[in-house]
This record gives structure tokens, sequence and C-alpha cells, in this order.
């Protein structure tokens, strides 16, 4: 009883001294993680210094990173705050920086050039942007060079577009019994098959809107086992292009994580389409996609807007097939930034280095988003 | 002895159910009655009771004095159906039924049409079924002819006549080879309801495209798209042009505008130009050397 007392006393006590000690002397990664300082240190080296930057940017102190740089002469710190955050509301614009990543990748005794790869949570998942950066000595001080993208701004203009744009009068509550509603799009699954991979069965394909009108789209697959009892039901989430205009084909991808192709006896397959008020303004043009063996197997390539309207989110869904037109995989990405009228936004989107041997052609598809809706 | 009282006894129980029958009364009432129809109940006997007629989705309660004939004026009953008659006084209770018909005169058809929207060309792709109704919404179920016409703007129609069973008629028509709205109506008895149905355009057919040199660029434009039927492919109808140049590729989702599709694309010596909609391959133009 009394031991067992002594050491409740014990822990109670360590436990509040353990507290007074951190706040009286906290650690600094602590302090700079509550916001109220930063995990600094001092820029007598050049990682040290691209270290420092990227906390400043990670704690969002625009101006502390700004005055940092060695060539701000060069833009205003408006300027570096859009390169970094997008002139244009975009992913990035509310998005934080995770973390980041210094790599030296050569040095002398005034200069060294830094690879700083930083990685943003954004609401669709990670992005990560590599920036390397030119860092030179200052007296004692290491400074960084920030490498400026200085997005082009589109002039004040007025851009007629005149593409079709469809709306959609439902049927109301007052209509007779037998009274015809629109008819929901008539969509077809023109290719699916399952897969096996590491981390489970994964069912790919492809969604045609044979229709003449806009549909939203997804696709539910419930894979069976050789009795017929449903395994798993699950959906395509954003792994598909939601909004089909008439004749557009969609790839779609829907993953079984922890099902073996084994157990699997057939697949019921459940596609979805709502007849949806769409535009279809903007058209985006996919330029110079290219295909690039292992390693780091990807298919890379350039969005160009071709409408007046700003893109504020771009998703790029990549369809690969093998020499049999056969589709072998489907992957995608976001474009962290926004697409303003002509401007060329790069893309690139990573193909599994097991399945990059096999890719004889591909397609990409793109779907977009811009401010005020789904477009 | 024995069979002087047999006649007694019997003459008796003659007399006292006589009297029974008088008191309590006895209905009559007609077996069927058409919806809406005025009709009338007679009852036998004397004293008050109170009469009860329960169906589908109607009840009717009316105090009756016995030996009389209750009317009911027309509208009174109108939900076809099986209806319990009750008859109860104070001692005793009587039960009977009727039946109410629908009108044989159709007032109001519920037609559906279905789908709303089709492509031309399809064989028994419309539907028509019928519901014949009398006018207090009474399914009819006595077999009557529904006429059927299908008819676009061009002029053509199609007719069917189908025979109710139970209440119901259904047909198939073919979507026609021109798109536009066509009309679709069912008639009986002179009463006829009208849904619409659109017929639109089928796959692009022979999609075909030219290129043309404009400036560092190259003008791609289609013909005018059409289905195989001759309609044009509507606007908005998603064309791809795709570029395969030394390795690489560009493609473009272009929306048909005014009934052809255009794009600009970069200019690449031996580029392979292609055009596609949907699941329909165009032809194929080879760039320069």
């Amino acid at each position: 009883m009394n031991k067992g007392y002594l050491l409740a006393v014990s822990l109670a006590a360590a436990t509040v001294a353990f507290v007074v000690i951190g706040i009286v002397w906290p650690v600094p990664s602590a302090v700079a993680y509550a916001g109220r300082g930063a995990l600094l240190r001092s820029s007598s080296t050049p990682e040290a210094a691209v270290e420092n930057l990227g906390e400043d940017i990670r704690t969002q102190a625009w101006q502390k990173a700004y005055t940092g740089l060695a060539n701000r002469a060069q833009f205003t710190e408006p300027e570096f705050v859009h390169d970094l955050t997008g002139y244009y509301p975009s992913l990035l614009t509310y998005s934080t920086l995770d973390k980041f990543e210094v790599r030296p990748l050569h040095a002398s005794g005034n200069e060294a050039e830094i690879e700083l790869k930083l990685q943003w949570s954004t609401v669709v998942g990670a992005s990560v942007s590599t920036r390397n950066l030119r860092v030179v000595k200052n007296g004692d001080r290491w400074e960084p060079e920030w490498p400026i993208v200085k997005e082009p701004i589109v002039p004040p203009q007025v851009i007629p577009v005149n593409y079709l744009r469809w709306d959609v009068i439902y049927r109301g509550a007052g209509d007779d019994w037998g009274a015809q509603d629109v008819e929901a799009p008539h969509v077809r699954i023109v290719d699916m098959h399952p897969v096996e991979r590491a981390d489970g069965v994964v069912i790919l394909g492809e969604l045609l809107n044979e229709d003449v009108v806009p549909a939203y789209v997804s696709v539910t697959a419930t894979l069976l086992s050789k009795n017929q009892s449903p395994i798993a039901t699950e959906g395509s989430f954003d792994k598909i292009s939601h909004l089909l205009l008439p004749k557009q084909v969609t790839p779609f991808l829907i993953k079984f994580p922890n099902v073996e192709l084994s157990e699997v006896g057939s697949v019921r397959m459940a596609p979805l389409s709502t007849l949806v008020s769409a535009s279809a303004d903007p058209v985006i043009e996919i330029d110079n996609e290219q295909l690039h063996p292992a390693p780091g197997a990807s298919l890379t390539g350039q969005l160009i807007n071709q409408s007046g309207q700003v893109v504020n989110v771009a998703h790029v869904l990549g369809t690969f097939y093998d020499k049999s037109g056969q589709v072998i995989w489907i992957a995608d990405e976001y474009i962290d930034r926004a697409l303003s009228p002509q401007n060329p936004v790069p893309f690139e989107i990573h193909i599994p280095e097991d399945l990059a041997r096999s890719v004889s052609s591909q397609r990409t598809v793109i779907a977009t988003y811009s401010s005020g809706g789904s477009q | 002895m024995s069979t002087r009282m047999a006649f007694l006894l019997c003459g008796m129980a003659t007399v006292l159910m006589q009297m029974a029958f008088a008191e309590n009364g006895s209905l009559r009432l007609p077996k069927t009655v058409e919806a809406g129809n005025s009709f009338s109940i007679q009852s036998t006997g004397s004293g008050k009771a109170t009469l009860y007629i329960i169906g589908p989705e109607q009840v009717l309660k009316r105090d009756v004095q016995l030996g009389e004939t209750a009317l009911f004026p027309a509208g009174s009953l109108y939900n076809a159906g099986h209806y319990i008659v009750a008859l109860a006084a104070e001692s005793f209770t009587e039960n009977d039924s009727l039946d109410v018909e629908p009108l044989s005169q159709p007032a109001d058809l519920s037609f559906l049409a279905r789908p709303s929207r089709l492509q031309v060309s399809l064989q028994d792709g419309i539907t028509g079924a019928v519901y014949v109704f009398d006018a207090y919404h009474n399914l009819i179920a006595e077999p009557m002819p529904i006429s059927f016409e299908l008819s676009n703007p061009t002029g053509t129609v199609q007719k069917r006549v189908v025979v109710t069973r139970n209440g119901a008629a259904w047909t198939g028509m073919d979507s026609t080879a021109q798109q536009g709205i066509d009309k679709f109506v069912a008639r009986t008895g002179g009463i006829l309801s009208t849904r619409v149905v659109g017929q639109v355009p089928g796959d692009p057919c022979g999609l075909k495209m030219s290129a043309r040199e404009a400036g560092k660029q190259v003008q791609l434009a289609t013909d005018p798209v059409r289905d195989c039927n001759g309609n044009a492919v509507p606007d908005g109808t998603i064309v791809t042009f795709t570029e395969a140049y030394s390795g690489a590729q560009s493609t473009v989702d272009v929306p048909l505008k005014h009934g052809f599709a255009e794009v600009q694309m970069s200019v690449h010596s031996g580029a392979i130009f292609s055009v596609a909609s949907g699941v329909v391959l165009g032809n194929q133009i080879r760039w320069g050397k």
C-alpha cells in the first residue's frame, strides 16, 4: 500500500517537473511547430541557408523568406509569394508545406547548388515540387537565390466564347403521373478487366458517353466469389473524369485492397450516369506528350488552355495500353497550378516500373474545375 | 294424434319465421353498379336501422327506415371494387355485397413512353404503354382497342392498334432514320394522350478531316460531321485530334461547333494527324516529309 502510494506520488512529481521543463526550456522544434518561432539555425552553410528558407516557407513567413534571398532585387515579394502559391486560385493556394528536403548537388568556396524538394499538402493529397537553388556566400553568411518562375499574366481583354452549354429542366412535382422526365444519358463500358497487383485487385476500364447530352458519371464494381456471393464493392472515386461530354471517353480505375484475383469468380459493374448542366468550354490541348521508359517511367506533356477561362484545377488521367490495345494501367495527376489561357503547364504521370515495358500507347484526358463549379 | 301435432308445430314455426322476417328485414340490392351511377337498396321489415356500405377508399353510412327504399344519388359510389353492405338494427345485423364497376367509356389515358430520347434507326427502340381509366380514374378492365401513332416531322407515321388486357396495352415502335422530335400518340374512344420522343443522331460516320498550314501551326478541321443516315451530329460532341511525331504525341478534345470541329496544333515534320469521336475513327493525314 505504502509502496504504491510512493510510486504514484513519484510519477506525478516527475510529470509536473517535465511539463515545467518543457514550458521553460522548450526544444526548438516544439517552438517551431507551436507557431511561435522557426526551426532555424545560422546560415553558416549552404544547406543551413536553404533549410532556413524552407522553414520560412513552411511557416508562411513570406517576408522573412524574401528578405533572406540573395537575388531579391530581381523580383518583388508578391511575385515570390505568387511563385509559391500561384497567381490564380489553385490547389497550391489552399495548401500548406508539409515538409521539405534539402539535397546538396555541388559546392565550392563561394557558391553551391542545392536541391529543395517541397512537399505540399493539398486537398487532393500530397503535391511535390522541386527547385534547384544557387546559394552564394555573402560575408560569413550563405544566401540562397530563388529561381523565380514568373507566371505569365493574361492581359485584360475580352475573349468571345460561344461553345455550347447544356441546361436541364427536370420534371416537376405537379406533373402528370405518366409524364416523361428527361432521359438519363446513355453511357457504356467499352472496356473492363481486373488485374492483380501487390496490394489487391484493380479493375481497369473505359466508359463512353454515347449520348448527345453531357453526363455526370461514376462506376461501381462488385467482386463476386465463385459461388456468386459478394466479396466487396468499391467505386472509382476520383480515378475517373466525372463529366463526360457527348462521345467522350474516360478511363476508370477501381481498387480492391487485400483481395486476390483467384478468389474472384465474376465482377458486377454498375455505371451511373446523371444528366447535368455543363459547358463544352474550356478546351485543353495536351501538347508534346512523351512516354519515358523505366527507370522512372512516366508520361510527360504540357497542358494548354485554349479558352479564355482560367482553369483552377486540372486533373490529368492517363490510360496506358499494351500492343494489343488492352488497357494495362491508369494513372493520374492533379495540376497544382491554375491553367491560365494559352500558358503551357507541364505534367508528369508516373507509371509503375513493372508495367512500363508493356506500355505501347496511351491516351490522356483532362478533367477541369473552375471556380464557380465543375465545368 | 302425432300427425296433428306435427302440423301444429310446422304451422307455428312458419308463423314465427314470418314474424321474425318481418321484424328483422332483408336487403335487396343490385349486384353491380356502374361507378358514379345512382342506385337503391331496399329493405323489408319495420323499425329503424343503419346501412353501411364499405369499400375501397369509400364508406357510406345512412340511417334507414326498414321497409323503405334507400336511394343513393349519382356520384355516391365512384371507386370501382367490391363493397360490403351491412344493415345494422338494434336486434340484428344483415350483410350483403355489391360490386362497383368502372364506366365503359374511357375518360383518361395514362401513357408511358420510353425512352424520351434515343438514337435513330433502332428497331423496337420506343415502348409505349397505356392504362385506360374512366372519369373516376378507375382502371377499365374490359378489352378496348388502343391506337398508337408515332409520327416524325417528315410526315412518316407508324401505326399500331393493340387491344387492352386487364386495362393495359403496350407496343414497340422503331425509331426512324431521321432525327427530330417525334409525336407519340395513344388514342381510344375519342381520348388521346401525347408524348414526345427525341430521335437523335447516331455515331459519326465517315469522319474526315483536312489540314492546312496556318503560320507556324497546322489548322485541322473536320468536314461537317454526320451519322450514317446523314443526320448532322449535334454541336458539343467531342472530336479528338491526335498528332503523333517522333515518339511524342499531342491530343486535343474539341467539341463540335456549327457542325464541325477545328483546332490548331504545332507543326512537326513527319507528324501523323488522326481524328476520332467516341469509338469511331476517322482518317489520318501525314504532314510534311
